[in-house]
């Protein structure tokens, strides 16, 4: 077993825990939001990386011929859903963090829950 | 919990999850030798069967064209929810997009910048059109194609006046081109399942491999996420920008 054959998951594996470290020990709201951003793309790499083959191309059959060596075309459809639903739920969050800043007057997660008591 | 105490926890339960993903992950075949059954079929059943040479267009519109319209009305309802979220308050009161927060000082476009993005503005347009359209031939979607439009109104943006993009974005109009793209993509299956009898079955001759007119209903669908997109973005983008420009939020909770 081979470090080469897993380096791309090991990659996957740390960008999940960087994002999540990130958002633990955030002080700002938008700096958690953008966190959380980077732990869901360890999700593109993991999808892409399941679905790749050596010395292949991409499943577009247009100017190659029918039956060229292509890499997983389901991954990628997945991994097109995955960016569609990230973006939409960053915006949903960075809504959030205008709201709550509107309210409070801050973003850091600490100051707010001293105020809630 | 004082942060010291949150960062030890985390970093231990983070060496617990890292040590379960390893452990889970290396029981996964080595980069690069991929054996998946399903990826490798349609790889080669795609092309003839939906004369659709995007196998990818073809697998998220078709073969799998009911979770990608679940995943539009995802896009629908965020949108949607940060409209909600940023509406004006009460205690807000809209001025005129020429008056600037207080406390911000917006400067000035350049010409240089102006002339640029005008400049783009056509292109960019052009392109995402093409990128939509050619959705189901070459790399690309109404996805992908939404998103290079909805950048045009940002063009606009940069380069000129707030105003400007607050006249050439009528809401109403963009509220309805988002509900005609989510609609119309649920027309279009349930058209198919009066017409073919399976709800998105393609009721539209598959036309010749690799031309525009071709692989049935996946360039209308590829249309109706396209229109979307670009007006969810859009409202996304001026809600956004309504919140710094527009609102002087400044005023105190009542």
């Amino acid at each position: 077993m081979k470090l080469v054959d897993y380096l791309p998951y090991l990659v996957a594996i740390w960008l999940l825990l960087i994002g999540l470290y990130g958002i633990v020990t955030s002080r700002n709201l938008i700096h958690a939001v953008t966190c959380l951003a980077v732990a869901q793309s360890s999700t593109y790499v993991l999808l892409l990386s399941i679905g790749y083959r050596r010395a292949a191309t991409a499943p577009i059959f247009l100017d190659v011929p029918l039956g060229t060596r292509a890499v997983d075309p389901v991954v990628a459809s997945l991994a097109l859903t995955d960016v569609v639903v990230g973006s939409t739920v960053t915006a949903l969050l960075l809504a959030l963090a205008v709201q709550i800043h509107k309210r409070t007057r801050t973003l850091d997660p600490d100051q707010l829950r001293s105020r809630r008591d | 919990m004082t942060p010291s105490v949150r960062r030890w926890t985390f970093l231990v339960a983070a060496a617990a999850l890292g040590g379960l993903l390893v452990w889970g992950m290396s029981g996964l075949p080595p980069f690069g030798d991929y054996h998946g059954v399903y990826g490798l079929l349609l790889n080669e059943v795609a092309v003839p069967e939906r004369h659709a040479t995007n196998v990818v267009a073809a697998v998220t519109f078709d073969y799998r064209g009911v979770d990608t319209m679940i995943e539009e009305f995802i896009l629908f309802a965020a949108v949607i929810g940060v409209a909600v979220l940023l509406r004006n308050m009460r205690f807000e009161e809209e001025h005129e997009p020429e008056e600037q927060a207080r406390g911000r000082r917006v400067p000035g476009t350049s010409n240089a910048v102006r002339v640029i993005g005008l400049t783009l503005l056509g292109p960019i347009v052009l392109y995402g059109l093409y990128v939509v359209a050619h959705g189901h031939l070459t790399p690309g979607g109404g996805f992908q194609g939404g998103v290079v439009l909805a950048t045009g109104a940002l063009l606009v943006y940069l380069s000129g006046e707030y105003v400007t993009l607050r006249r050439v974005r009528p809401q109403a109009f963009i509220d309805l081109a988002e509900a005609t793209g989510a609609g119309s993509y649920v027309v279009v299956g349930l058209y198919g399942l009066v017409v073919a009898g399976s709800f998105l079955a393609n009721f539209l001759p598959l036309g010749k491999i690799g031309t525009l007119p071709s692989a049935g209903t996946m360039p209308i669908i590829n249309l109706a996420v396209g229109l979307e997109v670009a007006a969810g973005f859009t409202l996304l983008l001026s809600e956004f920008l309504d919140q710094t420009l527009v609102l002087d939020s400044t005023g105190r909770r009542t």
